[in-house]
């Protein structure tokens, strides 16, 4: 059994991965140019003055791309078989790698509605993941 | 900003390379290195102590105190794949500027070889993230713990959503594959000879949906090596000049989950603005040697750079003109990442083959009509593109 490769955690997004804990989806906000951002920056390159606002987010999205993965990436098992590796199109305007769960892999599609689930991290983080709406 | 700067004011005037059917090499590191710069030095008939300018995606002053070589210019740019060309440009800069004379560039890598022996290999290199200033590399927390593979993951990624907005096919896919193929048929130190199949393509395993294992390039041993210098010095010199006519890099993303659109690259936009460098037009070009890492690769790029429409690449490949007795259009005639070479950095051999081509050079496989050739490059994950259109004498 190979053992999931967990996220570190980087200082900037800390709160993500904190509110990650009570299975809260938050994304960071550049308050200068009102748009949520994703990954989390230190600034906006655009205002480095400007305040980053973690704001609850509505975790609906769409699939962007879709791969099924017959060779298993890094932390993942052969024996699992294959498993969806997404990008998804957030309704706050981000786009996010995820994977899509809980359905037969071929079933994801571009252009699906999917909805935010949490997997849980072995320190009691979260890690987002993402299932047909 | 000033147009054709560069146009015919340096050239390419010496080129090698080396790979193996069984996809390893004897030498390695540095020993071939030297192997090839003293190879496409004598083709040039230049020696070391002309060379005044060093390119290495690595540690170019490294390589140039290891030669003996006193620089004038060092170009140590690593964008992955594209480097070489992004070198070429560089260098055709550097020597139009007066900034240095002779300058040569290398890649050796053997990661097959390296697989084999004690101690493993470098392949991948370092562990995640380690050792970065700036915390973890972004790459680690927001892709790496979905699993996906890489590289193959993130071209999967991008093929599917090709698939989904101009409903391009794995059997046009496959066909890049097919011809490839057929252009490795004639060049004896391919890995790869055998003649395929769409239905070979298809009937191989799935790796990374939409892509299959014939979908994806060879991991093998391989080396390159080119020279360039003035277009005045290259007249006198002993092969003809392959004139470098324009030259471009474009980037749109390091990670793939960044990657603006999905479907199209920054060769939309290094590909047209070399080519007017070059004041030529795509019909003009007799070979594009685009870098093909994955068959979803060198689709884009025959989209991006305007040989086809945006979404057009699948039919535009899908009647084989692109293979040996094609239309006038040739691409990827050494038989590409996918069935001759692919150490990891594979830019090198776009450029070497392009010039073999343009002098005639290029034996069974030598195209009829060879006055203009691109060869356009990828690097990361479709994130850094270097175009270069080479042409010959006539072209100037």
């Amino acid at each position: 059994m190979t053992a999931r490769i967990e996220p570190p955690v980087s200082p900037v997004s800390k709160p993500f991965w904190d509110a990650s804990r009570d299975q809260r989806f938050v994304l960071p906000w550049s308050t200068a140019s009102g748009k949520a951002m994703w990954y989390p920056r230190e600034v906006d390159p655009q205002a480095p003055d400007a305040a980053i606002e973690w704001r609850e987010a509505s975790g609906d999205g769409v699939v962007y791309a879709a791969s099924v993965h017959h060779r298993p990436g890094p932390g993942r098992d052969e024996a699992d078989g294959p498993y969806v590796v997404a990008l998804i199109e957030l309704a706050e305007g981000v786009r996010m790698m995820s994977n899509v769960v809980g359905c037969e892999p071929y079933d994801v599609a571009v252009g699906m509605p999917v909805r935010l689930v949490w997997e849980p991290l072995s320190d009691g983080r979260h890690l987002p993941q993402f299932t047909p709406a | 900003m000033t147009e054709r700067t560069l146009r015919g004011a340096a050239a390419i005037v010496g080129v090698a390379d080396i790979a193996s059917p069984t996809g390893q090499l004897d030498q390695r590191g540095r020993a071939l290195e030297v192997a090839m710069i003293r190879a496409a030095l004598d083709d040039a008939g230049l020696t070391l102590d002309d060379v005044d300018g060093v390119c290495h995606a690595g540690s170019p002053t490294a390589l140039a105190e290891f030669l003996g070589i006193q620089s004038r210019y060092v170009d140590g740019t690593v964008v992955g794949g594209s480097s070489y060309e992004l070198h070429v440009e560089h260098a055709a800069a550097a020597i139009a500027a007066g900034l240095c004379e002779v300058v040569v560039s290398v890649y050796a890598s053997t990661p097959r070889s390296d697989r084999r022996r004690p101690g493993g290999g470098t392949f991948g290199g370092g562990g995640p993230g380690g050792g970065r200033p700036m915390g973890p590399n972004p790459a680690v927390e927001w892709e790496i713990p979905f699993g996906l593979r890489m590289p193959m993951g993130a071209y999967a990624l991008a093929a599917s959503r090709h698939m989904a907005v101009y409903g391009t096919t794995a059997e046009q896919l496959a066909q890049i594959a097919v011809d490839t193929r057929a252009w490795a048929t004639m060049n004896p130190n391919a890995r790869f000879q055998e003649p395929i199949t769409i239905q070979d393509v298809l009937d191989s395993p799935m790796i990374a949906s939409p892509l299959h294992l014939l979908d994806c390039c060879l991991v093998t041993d391989g080396a390159g090596a080119f020279v360039m210098t003035s277009a005045e010095r290259a007249r006198d010199l002993g092969r003809p000049p392959v004139y470098v006519l324009g030259a471009a890099t474009a980037g749109s993303h390091q990670m793939i989950s960044q990657m603006p659109d999905l479907a199209t690259t920054a060769g939309a936009v290094s590909g047209p603005a070399a080519l007017r460098m070059a004041g030529v037009k795509t019909n003009d070009v007799d070979l594009l040697m685009g870098y093909d890492s994955f068959t979803i690769t060198a689709l884009l790029h025959l989209e991006d750079l305007g040989f086809c429409g945006k979404g057009e690449g699948g039919a535009f490949v899908e009647d084989g003109k692109l293979g040996p007795g094609g239309g006038p259009l040739a691409m990827n005639t050494n038989g590409g990442g996918l069935s001759y070479t692919h150490p990891g950095m594979y830019g090198m051999f776009l450029l070497v083959e392009a010039a073999r081509q343009l002098r005639g050079e290029a034996g069974q496989r030598q195209i009829p009509r060879h006055d203009v050739a691109v060869a356009h490059g990828s690097g990361g994950v479709l994130s850094t593109m270097g175009t270069v259109v080479l042409g010959t004498e006539a072209t100037l």
